[in-house]
């Protein structure tokens, strides 16, 4: 499988955001996308899910599922966590692997559904109203999600945002692993994630010169 | 379980969870109902005759207070983003979250309406049709009103904007509707038809809302 972008222009406005950005990822690659604050990478993450419309270029991922968009077949963490603070955190993550898990069976989503409890430490957490957890609890509520149903694309923005040191290392032990499993990662980040083997892409004020 | 039933439990919960929508609805269908007759006075020929299309009226206002919160939320915590890219397409998205409205907003209002009908001083006769052609009619306001919603996301204060736009849409729905009850209530062969007329403007919009609403969605999250 390999993600690939040719040629991309995506204009936010008047402005010309990403130009003539032209990269590829493997599976089993991890790809941090770094530069300074305005530089595209929210752009470039929201281009490969789809909500943004390229002016020219396209975004592809080969060896994925036909009929599908490369947005179809990725996780995508914004800035927001897409969880619902009325529900507990155990119903927020139930919905989320029901929704994108439909047609696996109801132990093995419950399987998935614990073990990304327990994995981002949130069991004791299981039934207290979203609404009522930290900040650094939603995000990792929002991050298991990408374990209870399985894409081969993560767009990771801004993933460890609010965070504590213990939780990115969880964040990147998922990463890693997901990588070894042969998928892809995309992350946008300011701060080392801690993951070996990455390639970065740089955007900048030069775009052209993209180094894989 | 399909990822539309299980949109659409969801959005069934929240809505009984968190309650204010529906509450907020009922609350002010009652409201506006009651304060009438203190405005009109209290002659009951002419209440009973109007009765049916202050119903009506009232209905349509009150369904438009929860509407604006159809996608709003959802567009607030992120959650629209993820269900964009869920398995499922945006056009079935709007539609379960419209069919959520419609089974905890119309229907509540459609059976609160004969009730309120009391106060108007309804004809006996009359109340087994007003439930019948509000229970038609309602899917109409929730599938057009998805589109208002979708339109107005990321308006500020955009509850008069989406009335400006969505109430026009309305208008073949009232109009069929009360024509309906009229003619049942007079006893001429003019129900049928109108209530078939009314049946199929909510079973287009049933097809239409979404399609328009997911592509003004898709627009939004630019």
């Amino acid at each position: 499988m390999r993600l690939f972008a040719e040629n991309l222009v995506v204009r936010r406005g008047s402005r010309i955001v990403i130009d003539e950005l032209s990269f590829s990822a493997d599976a089993g690659e991890a790809l941090l996308l770094t530069g300074p604050n305005g530089s595209g990478k929210t752009t470039l993450l929201r281009a490969i899910a789809g909500f943004l419309t390229p002016e020219e270029g396209r975004v592809m991922l080969e060896g994925g599922a036909k009929d599908a968009s490369p947005g179809e077949q990725s996780h995508y963490v914004g800035h927001a966590n897409g969880i619902k603070s009325s529900l507990t955190a155990g119903e927020n993550l139930r919905f989320w692997c029901d929704y994108l898990g439909a047609g696996t069976a109801r132990e093995e989503k419950r399987e998935r559904i614990d073990e990304a409890l327990e994995r981002l430490h949130l069991l004791a957490l299981e039934d207290i109203p979203a609404g009522y957890l930290s900040a650094g609890q939603k995000r990792r509520l929002g991050l298991a999600r990408l374990l209870v149903s399985a894409r081969p694309l993560w767009l990771l923005d801004e993933p460890s945002v609010s965070l504590d040191t213990a939780s990115v290392g969880l964040l990147a032990g998922m990463v890693k692993e997901h990588v070894a499993s042969g998928g892809i990662a995309i992350a946008a980040t300011h701060l080392p994630l801690g993951l070996e083997n990455a390639s970065e892409l740089r955007l900048g004020a030069v775009r052209q010169e993209a180094s894989v | 379980m399909n990822p539309f039933l299980t949109l659409l439990k969801r959005d069934i919960r929240l809505a009984l969870r968190e309650g204010g929508a529906i509450g907020t609805a009922l609350g002010f269908y009652l409201i506006v109902i009651a304060m009438l007759p203190l405005g009109l006075g209290p002659d009951l020929n002419l209440l009973s005759r109007i009765a049916p299309g202050l119903l009506w009226i009232a209905l349509l206002l009150s369904a438009l207070l929860s509407l604006g919160r159809m996608f709003e939320t959802d567009y607030e915590d992120g959650t629209l983003e993820l269900l964009a890219i869920g398995d499922m397409p945006l056009e079935l998205v709007a539609a379960a979250k419209a069919l959520a409205h419609w089974l905890t907003t119309g229907i509540p209002l459609a059976l609160l309406a004969p009730v309120l009908g009391i106060l108007l001083n309804l004809d006996i006769s009359a109340y087994g049709v007003l439930i019948a052609t509000m229970l038609a009619g309602t899917p109409a306001i929730s599938f057009l009103g998805a589109i208002g919603a979708a339109l107005t996301l990321q308006a500020r204060r955009g509850g008069l904007l989406l009335a400006l736009l969505i109430l026009p849409l309305y208008v073949p729905t009232l109009i069929y509707g009360i024509s309906a009850i009229s003619g049942a209530l007079l006893a001429t062969n003019a129900f049928w038809p109108n209530f078939l007329i009314l049946s199929a403007l909510s079973m287009g919009s049933l097809v239409l809302g979404p399609l328009a609403a997911a592509a003004a969605l898709r627009i939004q999250l630019q």
